[in-house]
């Protein structure tokens, strides 16, 4: 690309270049000229007036893409330059591996906007798979400043899916949730990727190593919510499966034992219970442990749950004081039932 | 813990909305319509809208658009949906929708639906839950739902839910409060809620308030007041919002004002915007705050507004 989109060079302003001499300047049309203190908005407005001059003229020339360059770094948020970008682009043939490059430079400064993304697939996409390694590149980059950015992950997916490069993807999702257990994100990928390659078989296939690792993950950090919802997910549409693993009761056991960290443990605690898990003398007995002594004795196990949990987590009190309400409703044929056979006998 | 500052927040969006040479203005300046929709939508609410000239802003909203039927973010700017739902949004607020070529507008709207029911932004092609948010929204203002394949763009938005109850982006991708708000007010527009699994998405979405009060988006991330917005206006849609402490939230929402120049900021002491500013008053709208007008939690204006929409001739 030309000196002048290279950072750090001295900046001539774009009215005594000898390029533009042909071009009058649009200002801004609805507002007074502005009564400019900083010289970062003089180069801001002077190069936004000669953009709209081009934009007007529609002029798809070298120096008008030259002129994006500088426009977007000023201004990454602006989607009209982005897409007279495109315009240009298309209408020279301009070779597009350098245009990744320039993306990059401009996601170095701001990475958070809809544009440069936008953007970036619309090259890669163009590139097809010889932009696979390049684009995971990118995206680590990315993540490495925040392993969280939605948009980056939407990205590396769409790649997945349009080009492949699935080999190493579980992989790279633990290293990811090595790094930072807690990262929904990395979790989300890792369910992305065991029901979506090509490669693993799919959800059912891969429940049983899955499971194991998710609960290692809980054992490390039982407050963390994401591996429980993923265990969740991994028995998706077959809670009565969830219900009856016998490592799914023990880790509720486990974290319970600790009392601490208990509201995940008694949450899933009480789907097993309501979809039919009858619950270990283990169970039954940390549950009574942590259920106030001024709690009816006779309650049932779902509702001793989810008296704790109000107790545990009173911001979302109303949501637990309904829960009971339902496992109420859900066991009451169960006790309907017996109620009936011991009149008969 | 204080109260809602009014005065200084309607002073402050009609500072904002004038100047339009301050440097912030200049930077925003593509996406001016957005930002008089999050202003006079705020100003709406508190009851201050007649401190705006609405012939002004009317006739400047009119020059944003394009021969296609599109608004741009500005005169001058390309068209896109979400400028066009926020020129709509704005009409609506000053009854003027009727100064729309109503058809066209719709038929803009409705030639970005794709054949798998998903919408793009723009004639560029990206595709994203919030244009399905965006179209369905829009064309529902104009009553023109009947211009797009309805059930498509529902079935597209359901291939968005995870196995969480959330919604993403794009099938696959993590749930986010943001795109929540989309696929639930654009199911909740097209009478879809069935669609939802409104047990395990409340969990989900009232596990996002935290200590302080306020609500964060995703699991791990700060709250944030424009959370407020995205997370309550769900959980009312769904009929779950009395899952969550509202006084708490209410006290967080207060803290992020500048009491002294007005504006709402994103977290207690950041720097004010008009963003924050709106997705506050909206929120404390939808905690039933006193003094605030009532907030249509799918259409995102003020109940009255959408009343007037629907049931004028
Ligand atoms: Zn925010």
């Amino acid at each position: 690309m030309s000196s002048d989109e290279d950072q750090g060079t001295i900046r001539t302003p774009i009215s005594q270049r000898p390029e533009w001499a042909d071009i009058e300047p649009v200002p801004q049309h609805d507002g007074p000229n502005p009564v400019v203190a900083i010289a970062y908005t003089d180069e801001f407005v002077e190069t936004m007036d000669y953009f709209r001059a081009i934009y007007l003229g529609n002029e798809l020339s070298t120096r008008a893409l030259h002129l994006t360059a500088e426009a977007i770094k000023l201004n990454p948020g602006n989607y009209t330059i982005w897409q007279f970008r495109r315009q240009i682009l298309e209408a020279l043939g301009t070779e597009l591996h350098e245009e990744l490059d320039f993306v990059e430079q401009i996601a170095a400064a701001s990475s958070k906007n809809y544009q440069i993304w936008h953007h970036r697939r619309w090259v890669a996409d163009k590139l097809g798979p010889e932009a696979v390694a390049k684009e995971f590149e990118f995206t680590k980059k990315c993540f490495d400043q925040d392993a969280k950015h939605y948009h980056a992950w939407c990205h590396r997916q769409w790649v997945l899916q349009a080009f492949g490069g699935w080999e190493n993807e579980l992989n790279y999702c633990q290293r990811l949730i090595e790094d930072d257990i807690f990262n929904n994100s990395a979790w989300n990928q890792r369910f992305f990727v065991i029901t979506r390659s090509p490669l693993l078989g799919g959800l059912e296939a891969m429940r049983t190593s899955e499971v194991s690792y998710t609960i290692n993950s809980i054992k490390a950090h039982p407050e963390n919510e994401s591996p429980w919802r993923y265990l969740r997910g991994l028995y998706k549409n077959d809670l009565q499966s969830l219900a009856t693993d016998p490592l799914v009761a023990s880790i509720c056991l486990e974290v319970l034992n600790t009392k601490s960290n208990l509201v995940h443990a008694l949450n899933m605690l009480l789907d097993l219970v309501s979809h039919g898990l009858q619950a270990s003398e283990g169970l039954r007995n940390v549950v009574d442990s942590l259920v106030l002594d001024s709690a009816p004795s006779d309650l049932d196990m779902a509702r001793k749950i989810s008296l704790v949990l109000e107790l545990v987590d009173p911001m979302r009190a109303n949501y637990w004081r309904w829960r009971r309400s339902t496992v109420t409703a859900q066991t009451a044929p169960f006790q309907n039932v017996e109620g009936i056979t011991g009149l008969t006998l | 813990m204080g109260e809602l500052v009014v005065e200084k927040h309607t002073k402050y969006i009609v500072t904002v909305e004038k100047s339009k040479d301050s440097f912030e203005s200049v930077v925003m300046e593509h996406l001016r319509l957005n930002g008089a929709y999050w202003g006079l939508t705020t100003l709406d609410i508190m009851g201050k809208l007649d401190v705006v000239d609405q012939d002004e802003v009317v006739s400047w909203i009119m020059q944003c658009q394009h021969e296609s039927g599109g608004f741009g973010g500005n005169i001058g700017h390309d068209p896109h949906l979400l400028y066009t739902l926020s020129a709509i949004q704005v009409l609506g607020l000053f009854n003027k929708t009727d100064v729309l070529d109503i058809d066209k507008v719709a038929n803009y709207i409705a030639g970005l639906q794709n054949a798998d029911g998903s919408f793009n932004g723009d004639i560029w092609g990206e595709v994203d839950t919030r244009f399905s948010y965006i179209a369905i929204c829009s064309l529902a203002l104009l009553r023109r739902l009947d211009k797009i394949n309805v059930e498509k763009a529902v079935e597209y938005i359901v291939s968005c839910k995870n196995v969480d109850g959330g919604f993403g982006c794009t099938p696959g991708a993590e749930s986010h409060a943001g795109q929540i708000f989309c696929c639930v007010g654009a199911l909740a527009i097209t009478g879809s809620l069935d669609r939802v699994d409104k047990d395990l998405l409340g969990w989900w979405l009232c596990e996002r308030q935290l200590k302080s009060g306020g609500l964060n988006g995703r699991p791990e991330k700060l709250a944030d007041v424009c959370y407020s917005w995205w997370v309550l206006s769900s959980l009312i849609m769904i009929d779950r919002v009395h899952w969550i402490d509202k006084d708490k939230l209410i006290k967080f929402i207060l803290d992020c004002q500048d009491k002294e120049k007005g504006g709402i900021s994103d977290r207690p002491d950041d720097a004010v915007d008009v963003f924050h500013t709106y997705f506050g008053v909206a929120g404390l709208s939808l905690l039933e705050y006193p003094g605030l007008k009532p907030v249509d939690p799918a259409y995102a204006l003020p109940v009255d507004v959408v009343n007037r929409i629907f049931f004028s001739k």
